[in-house]
C-alpha cells in the first residue's frame, strides 16, 4: 500500500566540502575534497511505525535525519514526505504544510532550547509560526495542555530552560515538537544526553505519545538497547550506507550482515559466556572511503568482489542485507 | 524556595545574582552613586545653578580669576571659583559635563548600533559576507578614533561656514567617535553569533520556516547582546577621553558650549600664572567620571563572564 508509506527516501546523497580554501588549493595542487557523510541511502517508514538508525559515530546518521527535516540542502536523491518531494517543491504554503507535520526533537536538552526564552514562548513559537491559535488564550491553553501532555504542569511555562533538568528539559522539546501536531517526528538520539533512568522515562513517554496520537518516529541513536525498546524497524548505518534493514525481533536473534554482528558482540554481557572475537581497525575516513563495501578492510569473509563492487541491498527473508558474502552464501 | 511563579519582578530582582553581587561590592556600589550624582547635576544643570557660564551676557569681567571659596579672596558664590571671563566653574563643570556624557552615550550608540547588526551578519552567514565585513572592520581598527575624528573634523570645518560649524560641532563629534569604534562590537557579537547560530535551538527555529531576518532578531540578538553591553560602558567612558582629547587639541566641541575637555584646556593657559582652579576642578571631574564609568563595566565584565565568579 503506497498510501501507507510516510517517508521514503531514495538514493540519498549529502556531501560536504571540507577542501582548503581555493588559494591553497591552487598552491597545493590538491583538488575539492568532499565528505561523503551519506552516500545513497534508501528506506521508507510506515505510518504509526517507528524506524530507526543504528551505527557508530561519524556513520552519518543525524545527517540523515537534519536532511530528512529540511535542514540541508541535499546532493543527490530523492526525500518523499507523504507523496511530497522535499527537494522538488518550491511553494512556500506547501513547504509551511510539510514542515508543519515534521517536527524534530534534537540530541543536547542544553542546545536545543533558546536560553533567553521563557518555556510557553518556546513551546508556542511553532503554533504562532503557523497561526494555530485562534487568540491568545487559545494559545496558552494549547501550551498547557502539552505541557500536561509531557509531564509538566502549566506553571512550568512561565519558567526558563536554565530552571530544568535534563530530562524536564527534553520534555519541553518533545512538547514544542508536538505543538504544530505533526505526524512525523525525527528524534536525532533524544536520549544520549540523559542518565539510564530518565532514559526510560523519556522512551516511555515517547512510546505513549506515539500510541495516543498515532505519530511516526525516525529515530537516531547509537545506543542498542534504546534502539531495542522503541523500534519497529532497524536501519544498521555504516560510513553513510545501510548495510542492513530489519525487523526489531530479528535484529538481536538473527542478525545477517558481518557488521551488525560486531555491534552485538559489543554489548558487554555479565554471564561471561559470550567469547568475544574483537574485530580490527577502525571506521574509515568518509573523505575517501574504501572502495566496493565500505565495510570489507574490517570484514572477516571479505574477498575480492567486496573489495572491487559496492553491494545493493537484497531481501532475505523479511531482512534486506547489503552484503555479497550473504548473497553468496559464504555465510 | 518560592515557585517561581507567585514572584513578583522586585522579588526576582531582589533574589537576582547580580543584585547580590552589586550589593556585595561596596566600589560598584560607590562608582555607581557618583555615577549617578553626576548624571543628576549635568543634565539638573539649569535647575540646580542659577548661573549661565556661556552666556556672554550674564557674565562680569569683576569676578574673573576669584578663587575657590575656602581660598582667602574666594568668594562664597563662586564656589570653585571662576575663570577669566568671570565664569563660574561649578556650573561651567555642570554643563560641560552634561556635553561630555552626550557625546560619550549618543556615540557608543551610533557604534553600537553599527556593530551590533553588521557582527550579527558576519557571524551568522560566514563565508565571503564575513570576510568582507570583517576586513572592512579590521582597516577601520588601523586607522585610531582620533585621527578619524580630525580627518571628519578637518573636512567639516573647511568645507562650511564657521556658524555653521558651531551648530553641527557635537554632531560631528559623535559621528566620528561612534564611526571609529563599531569594530570592537561587531567583533563581539560576531564570535558570539558563530556560536550560537550552530546550536540546536536555531535549527529548531529554522525548522518551522522562521525567516532568517527573525532568526537574528529573536534567537541570536538576545544571546550575543550582553558582552557588548559590557564593553559599552567602558566604551562610554573611553568616548568621554576621546571626546576631551579632541576638544583639549581645539578640534572637538567649540568654546561657546564647552564640554570638560575645551574646560581644561581653557584652564590649562591660566596654570603657570598660579590659577589652578580653573584647571584642576574640571580635570578631576573627568577622572572621576571616567573610573566610575569603567568601575561600573569592570563590575559589569566580572559579573557575567562565569569563568570569572
Amino acid at each position: 500500500m503506497p498510501d501507507d508509506i510516510i517517508l521514503d527516501v531514495k538514493g540519498l546523497k549529502m556531501y560536504f566540502d571540507v577542501s582548503a580554501p581555493l588559494i591553497s588549493r591552487m598552491i597545493r595542487r590538491t583538488s575539492k575534497q568532499m565528505l561523503k557523510a551519506v552516500d545513497g541511502l534508501n528506506f521508507s517508514i510506515r505510518r504509526g511505525e517507528t524506524f530507526s538508525l543504528v551505527g557508530e559515530s561519524g556513520c552519518g546518521k543525524s545527517t540523515v535525519a537534519r536532511a530528512v527535516a529540511g535542514l540541508y540542502t541535499i546532493t543527490d536523491g530523492d526525500i518523499v514526505v507523504e507523496g511530497e518531494n522535499l527537494s522538488k517543491i518550491r511553494d512556500k504554503t506547501k513547504i509551511a504544510a510539510i514542515s508543519k507535520r515534521v517536527q524534530m526533537i534534537f540530541q543536547s536538552p542544553y542546545a536545543s532550547l533558546d536560553p533567553r526564552w521563557r518555556v510557553r514562548d518556546i513551546i508556542a513559537e511553532p503554533i504562532r509560526a503557523f497561526h494555530l491559535a485562534k487568540d491568545k488564550a487559545d494559545e496558552r491553553q494549547q501550551v498547557d495542555t502539552l505541557l500536561r501532555q509531557v509531564g509538566l504542569s502549566p506553571s512550568d511555562g512561565e519558567k526558563y530552560p536554565h530552571e530544568f533538568s535534563g530530562g524536564q528539559r527534553q520534555r519541553i522539546s518533545i512538547a514544542r515538537a508536538l505543538s504544530s501536531r505533526p505526524e512525523f517526528l525525527i528524534c536525532d538520539e533524544p536520549t544520549s544526553a540523559l542518565d539510564v533512568s530518565v532514559q526510560a522515562q523519556i522512551l516511555n513517554l515517547m512510546t505513549e505519545l506515539q500510541d495516543d496520537l498515532g505519530l511516526t518516529y525516525l529515530f537516531i541513536s547509537h545506543d542498542l538497547a534504546v534502539i531495542d525498546h522503541i523500534s519497529d524497524w532497524i536501519g544498521v548505518m555504516y560510513l553513510g550506507r545501510i548495510c542492513e534493514i530489519t525487523p526489531q525481533p530479528e535484529l538481536f536473534k538473527n542478525p545477517l550482515h558481518p557488521y551488525t554482528r560486531l555491534l552485538l558482540a559489543t554489548i558487554p554481557d555479565l554471564s561471561g559466556e559470550t567469547t568475544h572475537v574483537p574485530l580490527e581497525g577502525e571506521v574509515p575516513n568518509p573523505i575517501n572511503p574504501p572502495t566496493g563495501c565500505t565495510f570489507h578492510p574490517r570484514c572477516p569473509y571479505a574477498n575480492e568482489r567486496c573489495k572491487r563492487e559496492r553491494p545493493e541491498l537484497r531481501r532475505i527473508g523479511p531482512s534486506e542485507v547489503a552484503c555479497h558474502a550473504i548473497e553468496e552464501g559464504r555465510i | 524556595m518560592k515557585s517561581t511563579h507567585s514572584m513578583t519582578w522586585w522579588d526576582r530582582f531582589r533574589d537576582h545574582d547580580i543584585t547580590y553581587s552589586f550589593c556585595h561590592s561596596p566600589v560598584t556600589m560607590l562608582a555607581a552613586i557618583v555615577t549617578l550624582l553626576m548624571v543628576l547635576a549635568a543634565f539638573g544643570a539649569p535647575l540646580l545653578t542659577s548661573y549661565t557660564p556661556f552666556e556672554p551676557g550674564s557674565l562680569s569681567l569683576m569676578d574673573a580669576f576669584l578663587p575657590p571659596a575656602w581660598e582667602p579672596e574666594g568668594v562664597s558664590q563662586h564656589l570653585l571659583g571662576t575663570d577669566g571671563q568671570g565664569r563660574d566653574i561649578l556650573a561651567a563643570i555642570m554643563y560641560g559635563t552634561q556635553v561630555s556624557l552626550t557625546v560619550g552615550m549618543l556615540s557608543v550608540l551610533l557604534s553600537v548600533a553599527i556593530g551590533i547588526p553588521l557582527g550579527i551578519i558576519a557571524g551568522y552567514f560566514g563565508g565571503w559576507v564575513d570576510t568582507a565585513i570583517m576586513r572592512f572592520a579590521d582597516i577601520q581598527l588601523t586607522i585610531p578614533p582620533i585621527l578619524i575624528a580630525l580627518m571628519i573634523d578637518g573636512i567639516t570645518r573647511t568645507s562650511l561656514s564657521s556658524e555653521v560649524h558651531e551648530v553641527i560641532a557635537i554632531p560631528v563629534l559623535i559621528v566620528s567617535i561612534g564611526l571609529a569604534s563599531w569594530p570592537q562590537y561587531a567583533r563581539i557579537t560576531r564570535s558570539g553569533a558563530m556560536v550560537e547560530r550552530r546550536k540546536d535551538y536555531i535549527a529548531a527555529a529554522k525548522l518551522i520556516q522562521t525567516p532568517t531576518a527573525l532568526v537574528l532578531l529573536r534567537h541570536i540578538f538576545p544571546n550575543v547582546v550582553g558582552p557588548t553591553l559590557i564593553v559599552a560602558t567602558i566604551g562610554v567612558a573611553v568616548a568621554i577621553i576621546i571626546e576631551a582629547t579632541l576638544s583639549f587639541l581645539g578640534v572637538g566641541v567649540p568654546p561657546t558650549t564647552p564640554s570638560l575637555g575645551t574646560l581644561i584646556r581653557i584652564g590649562n593657559n591660566f596654570l603657570f600664572s598660579g590659577e589652578w582652579w580653573i584647571t584642576f576642578f574640571p580635570a578631576l571631574t573627568l577622572v572621576v567620571l571616567v573610573l566610575s564609568v569603567n568601575l561600573i563595566g569592570d563590575w559589569l565584565r566580572d559579573t557575567f563572564n562565569p569563568k570569572l565568579r
